[in-house]
């Protein structure tokens, strides 16, 4: 799955890509197991084909839409993002997807659609872990309008110029580039309009450590951890110091205006 | 009996007990190695994250080994394991001052304020560090002299911290596991602790039924 270079401001970062190996095996996919060796082991059984994203709530144009019809639907583009996961680790991925916004503006949400819902696959026959008491199944997450609009958050169905790996999302996830990783939703099946703020899986689980928002954030440490800083897979070495993480995981000039006058401590 | 007291009792056998406790150490060590020289190792993506983690597990290890020595000893009447025992629990000290040490330097760069800032901010950290500063003394007075020094009352009554000690390492795993409601493991460290500690409980009630004149009584009128 090739995609075309982005023009989008702040889309392709010049660091060093992280290698597929450890991209594609370090993973947090619990559905397939909590260690991060699990997803690879256990997603072959995965089943992406055939694949449908069905569109509910508040939009004019509701529906099921096949992978196919997704894939069509606008110019894949290459899309090389910092990576920041909230356990203090970051990658740099080159995604391969079009702008969220391009599928958005095809479905034309009604004025009253505020957030929207993304619903990963629950299927207990596939997903050997959806039944472990981890998290409340389906995973489900949500961003604001204004967020999933926002030309970054990226509709992705390959990286490294290949279609996703099981354990990465496949066939088709979300990628919001300046938020913690958990908030980018894998294996989606479901895209929900909705007037409230989605009751999102880690929030269910553990609210006051893992907020709606949850945008990368140095100034504002998890409860358990410091969120100053973090260690690059495959880059910075045992014995090197950890580097400093950037506001907004370094998308402050691309996203910054989205939150402004927010409290970000207290909206984490 | 468990081995035949002339293996147990043979001056290579603790050699080898040594061997086998070192190798775990001796294979992580290995594979830094190896990892910092480019080749093929177990550490996977995030080494600092393995080390740290494989080393903590290693602590646990080694306080149900510990551990098991009396109940061991007792119950497959093998008195000889009991020359183990002080070796078993100095590599439960080895262990963790490397899983300490694999955190301060992976993890927070030896940066001193920044370990103590963590060490206040995070419960399970605490909690962790206190099971660490609770088995300094112990494994300080590991060798005869100390024992003579303290009196074999006091310095058993001292080494019955390990009891405490063994709790707060599943209560600092456990921590960490919450998290991710992801307690198996934990449970499974937790389960073996609890029936090596239960089985002493067990001991010292019988031990007090038996020797308190009601206790003896009931005994004889069975």
């Amino acid at each position: 799955l090739k995609g075309a270079k982005s023009a989008v401001a702040g889309a392709v970062t010049m660091e060093k890509i992280t290698e597929y190996k450890d991209a594609s095996t370090y993973n947090n996919y619990y559905e397939f197991g909590t260690d991060k060796a699990d997803p690879a082991k256990n997603a072959h059984t995965l089943k992406t084909t055939p694949w449908t994203v069905e569109i509910e709530g508040l939009v004019k144009k509701p529906g099921k839409y096949t992978l196919e019809d997704l894939l069509k639907l606008s110019a894949q583009e290459e899309r090389i993002y910092r990576l920041r996961c909230v356990e203090g680790w970051s990658m740099v991925i080159p995604w391969v997807g079009y702008s969220l916004a391009e599928l958005i503006k095809k479905v034309e949400p009604q004025p009253g659609a505020k957030f929207i819902e993304f619903v990963t696959l629950a299927d207990p026959k596939t997903m050997p872990f959806v039944g472990s008491r981890v998290l409340d199944w389906p995973y489900v997450e949500g961003l604001r309008m204004d967020e999933a609009m926002h030309p970054l958050t990226l509709l992705t169905f390959g990286m490294y110029g290949e279609v996703l790996p099981n354990q990465n999302g496949a066939p088709v996830r979300i990628v919001v580039p300046w938020k913690y990783g958990f908030k980018s939703g894998k294996s989606i099946v479901k895209i929900r309009f909705t007037d409230k703020e989605p009751a999102t899986a880690w929030n269910k689980a553990a609210a006051n450590e893992y907020g709606f928002y949850s945008n990368v954030n140095p100034n504002v440490d998890h409860p358990r951890w410091s969120q100053a800083t973090e260690r690059r897979i495959g880059e910075d070495g045992l014995f090197a110091k950890k580097r400093k993480t950037l506001m907004f995981n370094g998308y402050e000039a691309q996203v910054g205006q989205l939150y402004a006058g927010m409290d970000l401590k207290k909206n984490f | 009996m468990l081995l035949p007291a002339k293996v147990l009792l043979h001056p290579a056998a603790k050699l080898v007990v040594f061997a086998l406790c070192a190798w775990p150490f001796a294979w992580l060590a290995w594979n830094v190695f190896q990892a910092q020289a480019g080749n093929a190792n177990i550490l996977g993506a995030n080494p600092a994250e393995f080390l740290i983690r494989a080393t903590g597990d290693w602590t646990l290890r080694f306080i149900c080994i510990v551990l098991a020595v009396t109940p061991l000893r007792v119950l497959t009447k093998t008195p000889p394991l009991a020359r183990f025992r002080r070796m078993l629990g100095l590599f439960v000290y080895f262990y963790v001052v490397m899983h300490l040490l694999s955190y301060s330097w992976f993890d927070m760069g030896f940066d001193v304020a920044d370990i103590a800032k963590d060490i206040a901010k995070r419960p399970f950290i605490l909690v962790g560090f206190s099971a660490f500063v609770l088995l300094t003394p112990l494994a300080a007075t590991s060798f005869n002299r100390a024992i003579k020094a303290l009196g074999a009352k006091r310095w058993q009554a001292l080494h019955k911290l390990v009891y405490v000690i063994a709790g707060l390492g599943i209560l600092h795993f456990f921590w960490l596991r919450a998290g991710k409601n992801n307690f198996a493991e934990v449970s499974v460290y937790a389960a073996i602790i609890a029936v090596l500690l239960g089985w002493r409980v067990w001991q010292a009630i019988k031990k007090k039924r038996l020797s308190s004149p009601v206790g003896l009584r009931s005994q004889l009128s069975k």
